[in-house]
């Protein structure tokens, strides 16, 4: 059984082509910015088993044309890895390609190890190479992080990375360079991705009753995200914007 | 004899068979390439536009109507030559002689015409009026005279709406490019040989088709007398590219001149288009700005096209529209496909004349289309949200035929044999709630139905209700088919739209197109009364003025079955019964589920409904799900409605789809790769139509001005969907910007 947040039948931004996205419900993490605080909570939601979404997705199958498929998102998926593993494994069995939108804070378990068997691309939130400033940015170490990537690259996993750019936190020349560089060997990593913050999820919070931290920060300009798009570009060849 | 080239046309022989259809399918030279070939407007074109641009902005700065000429009944040879600036014009003729100057059409209704003078400020000549009244009797005044309590009951409570009964019912596709293969002579003969052939018992029938023919064979010679009017001798076939475009254009015009029917639509000519302009560029004498030029002159001509109507039908159907619709593309029975270079050019006007909804560009979508144009009308509607998409796998399928034009917005006629009685809609929220209320209208308190027994119990019950609105709909598509019959019997004898008859087989099919409004408040209020609990308010009156839903219950537009499967059944069980009964010429009872722009107006008129929607509120446009309830996505809704099945809504099924860019992906090149991966699906999935509107920074901004009017317009960035509506003005003003950050 999965634990669903919601499911999106028309994904255009979460991996290629049109896209089925399961969002589901419970993450560990604390993202400043998370414009999805609904889906942080470990309860809540809908339980589905299997079957019922692969039956949801079979009806949608038609859509995908040559490059779209299913998208895992969350909250945050990988907690959920044992069912999560089995939908992925049974879905490949179907010849649908898979995708995994993940912030890769967990330490890799023998389920995770399924799902990431069973995954056709992992797309991957590294929010801050900084430790410290990843601790702020979301209350958790980078460590975990970084290590999952490093197993999608062992494993030859093919990887989207992907990076929320917020004024004021993720946006420094410093920052974006060395987080560039520190990705420029790496084979598998097939695009970057930036995502420019924006406040439509503030309301949430007002309405789940948390204080948003981030009040008062505004979404990056055109000229900063064309610019910190410039920087990852001197290590990574191609950066897409969202 | 079959017409093997346009050259030997060139007599005034009768044609044993009229084939247009066997000429493109011989000549047509299909085209897999991209879009790269295109140019953009000419001097002439430029010109032109210039002089049309400022002329209806006039025409805005006058409250809709440029100039009307009141003193002339409007017909085809009732006017003398008129054009925008000669010099520029490559293809001419104009309905009367000014642009937008609008002609009078007395003969449908002569009090709609003189309402519809008077609110722009123009007296209709008296003389008119008068002819009109005492001399002459019009299709309106005929049909009164027949009606039925019973039907002007069902009018004028809004249950049967829109009707064809005092304007021109339109509908009809005269084959207009047989003027150009055949000349005018060639059909004239033609015709007169059909006439001969009517023989035997002069029963009414008889008698009326010879009538008719007469009247037809009238009526070309009429469009002879017009083009030479311009210089032009159409009595012979169309030598080159220009000559066809002028000869079709001409036939058409001739049809607009007498008739203002609600939609007259253009039918396939783009790819009959091409076959001359493919000879005339083989022999040199075309260049492909000169093939353009005809392309896009030809389309501004359409954009002219003007009728006089009162404000009131203006509201009904928002605007001023004429749905002069162009079916592009699609697939011969063979598999080939039918796309040319000119289907590219035809879409290209929407760059080179700026976006438009006249003519009204439609897309016949195919799995033979090539990949090239798919993504190039993907792109067109990105760019312009002005084309929309029908399924001819599944229309060509269902009717046998690859040679067909779009009536309206879904309609299929098969071009030159088909006829459609147009009928309007029937308002099935209003048969639901007649059943909770004792037959009564929830409106008026009238009553309609008699032995409808009064609802008991506090809450509604499926068991109950559910039989009864069946009874409901069947007792009302009895009188909506009467109603018909009526109408367009009047509408054949007071009314007769000879020039488009006169280019259709004189032996044909006739179809009787039937409508239905509200089928997703009826599917969902059917859905309440089973899953939830609805408790009905009722008024001192007894009659349920408001409904209270305790829970939740499955909605049409999620891909939910149990919802879903309500909907498809409702449309299969007026369809039935609507071919249960004798209808006027023994014409085919078709259905659509189709309300256009007219969803507001049904709501207007009709109460509260079990489904939770408060009393006057609009209803979803045609098929489509109600705006806010289809909350799993786009695919989930598109899902729902391509259940409802063609072949039991033959008239059409249509379906409206909005979306900002950015949804449909972050680049240019995602936007076009994941829309046609939606419309490959969506059609895959055997629906008939989708309209695809992407929304534009100027659409925001006015959506941003007034929310109202744009509940359904939902943003979705990533892993997040919302009502534009319902986010603060600061968070709107996000959008706005977000929307458009691609051009980074």
């Amino acid at each position: 059984m999965l634990r669903v947040h919601s499911i999106e039948t028309f994904g255009t931004h979460e991996g290629p082509g049109v896209r089925f996205v399961l969002f589901l419900q419970g993450c560990k993490l604390r993202c400043l910015y998370c414009h999805n605080p609904d889906t942080q909570a470990m309860t809540g939601g809908t339980m589905m088993t299997v079957d019922e979404i692969v039956e949801k997705v079979e009806k949608e199958r038609v859509y995908f044309g040559e490059k779209g498929g299913v998208t895992a998102s969350g909250g945050e998926p990988i907690l959920q890895a044992e069912a999560l593993g089995v939908l992925f494994e049974t879905l490949q069995a179907r010849g649908i390609h898979t995708a995994l939108d993940t912030n890769g804070a967990l330490v890799i378990d023998a389920h995770i190890e399924h799902l990431l068997a069973h995954t056709n691309l992992v797309i991957l939130d590294v929010k801050h190479l900084d430790d410290a400033k990843h601790r702020e940015l979301t209350g958790k170490s980078n460590r975990n992080v970084l290590a999952f990537a490093d197993y999608c690259e062992k494993k030859g996993i093919t990887m989207w990375l992907r990076h929320v750019l917020v004024p004021g936190y993720t946006d420094s020349d410093e920052h974006l360079n060395a987080w560039s560089a520190y990705f420029k060997n790496f084979k598998h990593v097939e695009r970057a991705e930036i995502l420019p913050y924006h406040t439509l999820g503030a309301y949430k919070y007002k309405k789940l009753g948390i204080p948003y931290k981030l009040e008062g920060v505004k979404p990056p300009t055109k000229e900063q995200v064309a610019h910190a798009k410039m920087l990852l570009q001197n290590h990574l060849p191609h950066v897409y914007i969202r | 004899m079959k017409s093997s080239s346009n050259k030997s046309q060139s007599t005034t022989k009768a044609h044993h068979s009229i084939d247009v259809r066997d000429f493109i399918h011989t000549h047509i030279s299909s085209y897999d390439g991209d879009a790269s070939f295109l140019v953009g407007p000419s001097p002439k074109t430029k010109a032109l536009q210039a002089v049309v641009t400022k002329l209806m902005q006039e025409e805005k700065k006058k409250g809709g109507v440029l100039d009307v000429d009141t003193h002339t009944i409007s017909q085809i040879n009732s006017h003398k030559a008129g054009y925008i600036q000669k010099q520029d014009e490559v293809v001419v003729g104009l309905q009367t002689d000014a642009p937008l100057k609008r002609g009078v059409k007395p003969f449908g209704g002569v009090r709609i015409v003189e309402k519809a003078c008077k609110e722009y400020g123009y007296t209709l000549d008296p003389a008119i009026v008068d002819m009109c009244t005492k001399y002459r009797k019009t299709h309106n005044d005929g049909v009164f005279d027949a009606y039925t309590k019973e039907m002007r009951m069902l009018r004028s409570l809004g249950i049967l709406t829109g009707l064809p009964d005092n304007y021109a019912r339109g509908r009809i596709i005269g084959d207009y490019r047989r003027v150009a293969l055949y000349g005018i002579d060639a059909l004239i003969a033609q015709k007169e040989q059909d006439k001969d052939n009517i023989t035997g018992d002069m029963t009414d029938d008889t008698i009326r088709v010879r009538e008719e023919v007469s009247e037809q064979i009238k009526a070309l010679s009429m469009m002879k007398k017009m083009a030479q009017e311009y210089g032009f001798d159409i009595s012979r076939p169309a030598q080159n590219a220009r000559e066809a475009v002028q000869w079709t254009y001409f036939a058409y015009l001739a049809a607009l001149k007498e008739h203002d029917g609600a939609a007259m639509s253009l039918g396939n000519v783009s790819s009959f288009f091409d076959v001359y302009i493919e000879k005339d560029m083989k022999e040199g004498k075309l260049t492909e700005e000169e093939a353009q030029e005809l392309v896009d002159q030809f389309v501004l001509k359409l954009r002219l096209i003007r009728h006089l109507r009162m404000s009131e039908y203006n509201a009904l159907f928002a605007g001023d529209p004429t749905w002069l619709t162009e079916a592009i593309g699609g697939a011969w029975c063979d598999g080939r496909h039918k796309v040319t270079k000119t289907a590219y050019r035809f879409l290209q006007t929407l760059y080179n004349l700026g976006p438009s909804p006249e003519p009204n560009l439609t897309v016949l979508w195919s799995k033979h289309l090539p990949m090239a144009f798919k993504k190039f009308a993907a792109k067109v509607s990105i760019d312009t949200s002005s084309i929309q998409y029908e399924n001819d796998d599944v229309m060509r399928e269902a009717c046998g035929y690859d040679d067909y034009g779009i009536s309206c917005c879904v309609s299929l006629l098969k071009t030159g044999k088909h006829m459609q009685f147009f009928g309007a809609r029937c308002n099935i929220v209003k048969a639901l709630l007649m059943v909770i209320n004792g037959g009564r209208d929830e409106v008026e308190g009238v009553q309609v139905m008699a032995n409808v027994p009064e609802l008991k119990g506090e809450y509604l019950d499926y068991d109950a209700i559910y039989p009864k609105f069946k009874e409901a709909l069947a007792y009302l598509a009895y009188h909506y088919v009467n109603t018909m019959n009526v109408i367009h019997y009047m509408h054949d004898k007071y009314y007769y739209e000879r020039a488009q008859m006169a280019l259709l087989d004189t032996h044909l099919e006739r179809v009787m197109a039937f409508g239905i409004a509200g089928l997703s408040i009826v599917a969902d209020s059917l859905s309440a009364i089973k899953y939830a609990r609805v408790r009905p308010v009722r008024d001192e009156r007894g009659i349920a003025t408001a409904y209270e839903v305790e829970g939740d219950y499955p909605k049409y537009g999620n891909d939910d079955d149990r919802v879903d499967a309500i909907a498809k059944e409702v449309v299969s069980f007026f369809n039935a019964e609507l071919h249960k009964h004798k209808i006027y010429r023994n014409a085919q009872a078709t259905l659509s589920v189709l309300t256009i722009t007219s969803n507001v107006v049904y709501g207007k008129h009709t109460g509260a409904t079990p489904d939770g929607r408060p009393a006057f509120a609009p209803f979803a446009p045609g098929a489509n799900p109600m705006h806010g309830r289809d909350t799993s996505g786009a695919i989930a809704s598109l899902n729902s409605v391509a259940k409802l099945d063609y072949a039991q809504a033959r008239d059409g099924i249509s379906n409206t789809f909005s979306i900002v860019p950015r949804a449909l992906g972050a680049d240019g090149g995602e936007q076009v790769d994941n829309l046609v991966s939606l419309l490959s699906g969506y059609f895959a999935k055997r629906a008939h139509h989708l309209n695809v509107n992407v929304f534009n920074k100027e659409l925001l901004e006015k959506a941003m001005q007034h929310p109202e009017e744009y509940p359904q317009l939902t943003i979705r960035v990533s892993g997040y969907a919302v009502h534009f509506a319902n986010l603060s003005r600061e968070q709107q003003q996000e959008v706005l910007n977000r929307t458009f950050f691609e051009s980074m």
